[in-house]
């Protein structure tokens, strides 16, 4: 169960990417992909980031892993700021911090074994003299994540093609926890796979997290995995959290008119209930996060919007214990 | 929905020829379409979703493929024995298809008023004026604001959701029988889905079209279908009615499938439910049932025999030996 000790502190992360119209030109226009989030994950807790494509999930996690160098704004892991950490005390910082990928294909090099895929990052941190373990010892250490993952450890020398999509994901995670970190970044970990498989991987990370008392950060665009594996949720929308809560709270109470589109518009599996039920339709698409607006990012799409709206960004603010959302419908402009 | 059938698949088998050995992707599929029914297929990848709606239509690459047997008859014609010029009436005229993927089923480099001007002139004999107008109008059904001045655009000019309504669009543009949807959701955002199935479900029964909804999203079937079948490793291995088929699966499979879905609407206590082992591989399937090595309700016989499907009074059938009498006797 999470403690209250705070393991990772996001404070006013920006990330802006340069739209340039050439390698030697000065970059006119920018990218808001993530502009300005703060939120905590503590110690022993998954931390749900959900959110359609374009939103900024998958740079906010690679902004915190420093795969980014964020534009503004403090990474706290530990009580250290990763922005301003040196080269070599970063890469000590990052065996407390590893990541999981969407595309179980992707992610894996091709011409490595399993074994080797999943050593690697001990490799690594043993030759800068990081890490003290014997050839011996390391070999152990992956035989026994392997089976830790549900692998055989028969299938060492095995090469990624030659496991099924779910298999892969497990290699993926085996590899993650090979340095033994408190903090998982997890991106899409399991939109890739089908459902019989999806559910067994939801239930890995569950078992890994009790068993490691690990902490996750676990991005989604699915609502019902989200609700199925966060303590708490963080909703985006267009490089901003528009609400962030209790998973029970959030999926019960929800504040944000985002948010309640959103849960309106998944689709559940009983015929009954979505026969009976009504949706939000929202109109329109995601705008593009190429600028920056005075107002809050949701008001073109929002049924509920006011003149307020257009002119001031909402902050996030709590509007219940334990429950922040940014809407001037739960707190006046100030 | 009425009780007119449209089209009725018999015992279709496609099967493809790889180094590996024989694939047998669609092995005995039947099912049949009633006018202004919903008809979804669901499965996970590999199960032979896609491969069953290609056969339907005869796009099936040969070699390596082939459809090694069965019927697919659509107003008691036989599509598979058909003469090419013959299907090509048919397709995207009468039976018409939406991918899943939007970006990749229109073609970049011609303006949507081509693409879909051309579909029409040449099904409907109209005049390029008239199939232009024609165009416009249902690109005003499927919600493109501006139609007029969107038509002359090219593919990449428009939203993913923007260009699935344009697809939309298209398929319905010469009053189709049928509609073949092939995962037609699965590459959208969840708010966008939403707009787009029901887009989906208002054209379609504005214009009495008879639907065919692959897709690995219970939640989509729920929402959308009046009958399902749910195939695995290219077998039908359960069909009924949707709200039956939610409320009490028979196979061991469809069980599993739908206890393994985190639920939005309900809370999980403790682990989900998940199916045990990996999909199988179905190169060579030996002729038992393939699902057995993740059953956990799997009996002797189900390693030697492929189960016979099995009627229940309410309509429903699964193919599954907890149900044939036979394994009783054996």
């Amino acid at each position: 169960m999470p403690d209250h000790k705070v393991l990772l502190d996001v404070r006013g992360l920006k990330m802006h990417f340069p739209i340039k119209a050439s390698f030697f030109s000065k970059a006119k226009n920018f990218i808001y992909a993530v502009d300005g989030i703060d939120f905590q994950v503590r110690k022993g807790e998954t931390l749900g980031l959900v959110g359609e494509s374009g939103c900024g999930k998958s740079t906010t996690a690679r902004a915190i892993a420093q795969l980014y160098k964020p534009t503004a704004g403090e990474v706290i892991l530990n009580g250290k700021d990763l922005t301003k950490l040196p080269p070599q005390e970063m890469i000590e910082a990052r065996k407390n911090m590893q990541m999981v990928f969407q595309d179980p294909y992707a992610s894996l090099n091709p011409r490595m074994t399993a074994g080797d895929i999943i050593a690697e990052p001990i490799r690594i941190f043993q030759k800068r003299g990081l890490i003290d373990m014997s050839t011996e010892e390391r070999n152990d250490r992956v035989e026994h994540l392997m089976e830790k993952v549900g692998l055989s450890r028969f299938f060492k020398n095995r090469y990624p093609h030659e496991f099924s999509g779910g298999q892969r994901q497990r290699i993926g995670i085996a590899r993650a926890l090979a340095l033994n970190p408190e903090l998982i970044l997890c991106d899409e970990p399991v939109s890739a796979l089908d459902v019989s498989i999806q559910s067994q991987i939801l239930n890995l990370f569950k078992d890994l997290q009790d068993e490691f008392g690990l902490t996750y950060l676990f991005i989604a665009h699915d609502l019902s995995v989200i609700k199925y594996i966060s303590n708490r949720v963080a909703v985006m929308y267009l490089g901003l959290i528009v609400e962030i809560a209790n998973a029970a709270d959030l999926y019960k109470n929800p504040l944000h008119p985002y948010t309640q589109a959103l849960l309106s518009a998944a689709p559940i599996p009983d015929p009954k209930i979505e026969a009976k039920r009504k949706r939000i339709i929202l109109t329109g698409d995601v705008p593009s996060p190429d600028k920056q607006r005075p107002g809050c990012n949701f008001y073109d799409r929002c049924s509920k919007h006011m003149d307020i709206c257009k002119q001031a960004r909402p902050m996030l603010k709590e509007a219940s214990p334990g429950h922040e959302v940014s809407c001037f419908l739960y707190h006046k402009p100030e | 929905m009425t009780d007119e059938v449209i089209l009725e698949v018999k015992d279709l088998k496609t099967y493809f020829m790889v180094d590996e050995g024989l694939v047998k992707a669609v092995d005995g599929v039947d099912f049949q379409l009633h006018r202004g029914e919903t008809l979804g297929i669901v499965g996970e990848s590999g199960s032979g979703k896609s491969v069953t709606n290609l056969s339907i239509i005869n796009l099936i690459p040969v070699p390596p493929g082939k459809i090694a047997g069965g019927q697919v008859l659509f107003h008691g014609k036989d599509l598979l024995k058909m003469p090419p010029h013959e299907i090509r009436d048919i397709r995207g005229n009468k039976i018409s298809m939406i991918f899943q993927d939007p970006m990749t089923s229109l073609n970049p480099f011609l303006r949507i008023s081509t693409q879909m001007v051309e579909t029409i002139e040449l099904h409907q004999g109209l005049d390029k004026k008239a199939a232009k107008a024609k165009a416009i109008e249902m690109l005003k059904l499927a919600g493109i604001p501006a139609p007029e001045k969107r038509i002359d655009q090219y593919p990449h000019q428009f939203s993913g959701g923007m260009r699935q309504r344009v697809m939309i669009a298209m398929a319905l543009s010469c009053n189709p029988e049928i509609l073949i949807a092939d995962e037609p959701t699965s590459a959208l955002d969840v708010t966008i889905q939403a707009q787009i199935l029901e887009l989906m479900q208002e054209l379609t029964r504005k214009l009495g079209t008879a639907v065919i909804m692959i897709t690995h999203s219970l939640g989509v079937v729920a929402g959308m279908c009046d009958t399902i079948c749910v195939m695995y490793a290219g077998r039908i291995v359960e069909r009924g009615r949707t709200e039956e088929i939610f409320e009490s699966p028979k196979h061991p499979y469809t069980v599993g499938l739908i206890h393994s879905v985190p639920r939005l609407d309900q809370e999980t206590k403790g682990r989900l439910y998940s199916i045990p082992g990996q999909p199988p591989n179905v190169i060579d399937l030996p002729d038992c049932c393939p699902f057995f090595p993740r059953c956990e309700k799997a009996m002797d016989i189900c390693k030697k025999k492929y189960p016979p499907s099995v009627s229940f009074e309410n309509g429903q059938s699964a193919s599954c030996w907890l149900y044939a009498k036979e394994a009783q006797n054996a």
